[in-house]
């Protein structure tokens, strides 16, 4: 059976699961739809919760970027990580005992007004939107590459699945097709991660393969991969290229952001007690970093790998012929994402930094050696962990595990935010403040319709993403950690914070940033509409996907001053936060 | 419930969450970022232990923190009177 074959029918045979359940589960109980989560184990919510959170970003972006930024990516991993830590303690229990439904909801009643409920509407909107671009991008990469179309192709079948997926199968709230999605994706990561460790380190636990010794030359993994980057002029691995203060501020907007994303914050609203919202958070980070710990193997040992595949003979010897080339070349040169040439004409790709200063050894050893220039010329991170099973020559049916794993990480999150950006348009905006006679039917029309808009926004805009997957999704991070996590954090931990501190916190965070990241990204991500670049900030060397936590700042900052120049709130809403710093008295949770 | 009760079960809850996430930042804002050159002379796996808390410890340190928040927080539940019935 040839992959084409293969990769379609491990697709179709997990797509086949997913809905099963769902009809099963659907035969069970018709609440479950709505209420995800409510009544299942703290344990079972945490894995839904991990598929929920763990994005295209995460699965099929992140080990790349750590393979090509090495040290400079752990932001990534600390930013995605440590935002629960914030979620445990800071938010979700609070929340849940708050008991409503959406995030809008919430700031409406804390800072009772219903404008501060619009605004929160609107920050939902803009972050949640510019989330399901990065995962657009990371469904086309992997469609493009699966059904060997170019990349454009590719998104387009990935936004029409999207929109079956998500908008007409409604599947979404139902927890057991999120665990089974969980399983699916965990093991496609997991499975060649511990084969290529396996191969590069002869320990089977990727985590401890990083920091084992290579088979081949005994040296530390780390340290081979390091000598061979140095040799070929590239920026080292292990070392700090980013400036402190931008790592800094990344790691903390990625944080705050990870709090502050509607639809994982949901997801605690309905469990069963509110201690449980506290150990749902723990179990949900447990299924996270079985990811989170893996990627980092994987990024080092996939960049090994691919450096191994360019130099067979080592740096000093000759590199790959044109006619070796493995067959994922081929089969990736097909997307337009991976391309090679033949700068000098003598039959060899040579792969190294050809931006080095002319004065470095690298460039002398090119010279003398008549290379014109680097001849991978295009290699698009986000293929990465695509590839990573071709490029360490496993099975057929790893890669088309791992074809299923991409796209049930993208379709999991895609259509979590999908329905928390059509929850706040139906509920928030049209029943909560334009027409609150609206029938049950005509909600979820509302709701239809404004999941179809936001693909089609989406879709448009993936086709020239601002970033990489990952990158993209940062800057949705940043959007939410100005936004919305200050409101919520103030809501529950100040009594003294006013309606109109709120809502010029909110819109002050938000505007800011957003200004931040178009002056950077172009207007709307419209290509060329940028006055500054990420290589060069407006701002010291604060780059765009790190602007949120200076946008949450502000917002606090807003907030405290604006509130005490105003009227103190009301005793009701005193009376409503110490209610929610308590566990006693948390209700079953109440659906809409 | 008696408020007095409530507002030093509010206080004892946030003094658990300060000295956590003081241990939250110095992991990875700390060990992970700006004192990673401190750590430059403990080496590990070809690398040295800032490293190694960037890219793992931290994450490790993240889920001992949550787990611990949720045991001592539904403790404290029951101590202050304040637990869900």
């Amino acid at each position: 059976m040839d992959q084409y074959t293969l990769n379609l029918l491990v697709i179709g045979a997990s797509f086949a699961l997913y809905i099963g359940i769902a009809i099963w589960a659907r035969a069970g109980s018709t609440s479950e739809f709505y209420a995800a989560g409510r009544g299942v184990h703290p344990v079972m919510n945490g894995m839904a919760t991990a598929a929920d959170w763990m994005s295209a970003a995460s699965f099929i972006s992140m080990a790349g970027i750590i393979a090509f930024g090495g040290y400079d990516a752990s932001a990534y991993l600390m930013g995605w990580t440590g935002g629960y830590v914030l979620l445990a303690m800071m938010l979700a229990p609070y929340l849940r005992k708050f008991g409503k439904f959406t995030v809008p909801e919430f700031i409406g009643d804390r800072f009772y007004s219903s404008s501060a409920r619009m605004v929160a509407v609107v920050c939902l909107i803009v972050a949640s939107v510019t989330y399901v671009i990065g995962q657009m991008t990371g469904v086309g990469v992997a469609f493009s590459r699966f059904l060997e179309v170019d990349s454009a192709t590719g998104l387009y079948i990935g936004a029409a699945i999207v929109f079956v997926y998500a908008v007409l199968g409604g599947m979404k709230g139902i927890t057991y097709t999120q665990v089974a999605q969980y399983c699916v994706l965990i093991f496609a990561y997991t499975i060649p991660a511990i084969f290529i460790s396996l191969q590069l380190t002869g320990n089977p636990i990727p985590p401890l393969g990083l920091f084992s010794d290579h088979v081949g030359s005994g040296q530390p993994i780390l340290a081979t991969l390091e000598a061979t980057l140095r040799d070929l002029g590239f920026t080292t691995y292990t070392e700090r290229h980013d400036s402190m203060l931008n790592m800094f501020l990344f790691t903390m907007s990625l944080m705050i952001g990870t709090a502050g994303l509607p639809h994982v914050i949901v997801r605690f609203f309905t469990v069963p007690r509110v201690a449980d919202a506290r150990t749902s958070a723990g179990w949900a980070l447990v299924f996270i970093a079985v990811l989170y710990l893996t990627a980092p193997a994987v990024g080092a040992m996939a960049r090994l790998n691919i450096m191994t595949t360019m130099w067979p003979n080592g740096v000093q010897g000759e590199a790959i012929s044109e006619a070796d080339l493995p067959q994922w070349f081929a089969n990736w040169q097909v997307t337009g994402l991976l391309a090679v040439e033949d700068k000098n004409g003598d039959g060899k790709i040579q792969f190294y930094n050809d931006k080095s200063p002319a004065d470095s050894p690298v460039m002398q050893t090119a010279t003398e050696r008549g290379w014109q220039g680097n001849e991978l010329t295009t290699f698009n991170q986000d293929i990465l962990v695509l590839a990573n099973p071709e490029i360490a020559n496993l099975p057929g049916w790893v890669i088309a595990l791992v074809a299923a794993g991409g796209l049930a990480a993208a379709l999991s999150t895609a259509a979590g935010l999908l329905l928390a950006i059509s929850s706040a348009i139906s509920h928030d905006l049209i029943k909560g403040a334009i027409n609150p006679n609206i029938s049950e039917a005509g909600e979820l029309m509302a709701a239809r319709i404004s999941m179809g808009v936001a693909i089609a926004v989406a879709t448009y805009l993936g086709l020239n993403p601002p970033g990489f997957a990952a990158q993209t999704v940062a800057l949705a991070f940043g959007i939410a950690a100005a936004s919305i996590f200050p409101a919520l954090m103030m809501g529950i931990f100040s009594t003294r914070i006013n309606n109109k501190g709120a809502v010029a916190g909110m819109l002050s965070g938000l505007l800011i940033t957003v200004i931040y990241i178009f002056l950077h990204k172009g207007w709307f991500f419209i290509p060329e509409t940028n006055s500054f670049t990420d290589a060069d900030p407006l701002l010291l060397s604060i780059k765009s996907t790190s602007f949120g936590a200076i946008g949450a700042v502000i917002n606090f900052a807003v907030a405290y001053f604006v509130s005490n120049a105003t009227e103190e709130p009301p005793a009701e809403i005193r009376d409503l936060v110490e209610s929610v710093r308590v566990p006693r008295g948390a209700g079953t949770a109440t659906t809409h | 419930m008696n408020n007095g009760n409530g507002e030093a079960y509010w206080k004892a809850n946030v003094r658990l969450m300060i000295t956590l996430l003081i241990i939250w930042a110095l992991v990875s804002f700390g060990f992970g970022i700006v004192l990673r050159p401190l750590l430059a002379g403990i080496s590990i796996g070809g690398t040295d232990l800032g490293f190694w808390f960037a890219q793992q410890g931290s994450i490790l340190v993240f889920l001992v923190l949550i787990f611990f928040y949720a045991f001592r927080m539904n403790k404290m539940d029951r101590e202050y009177g304040v637990d869900e019935q």
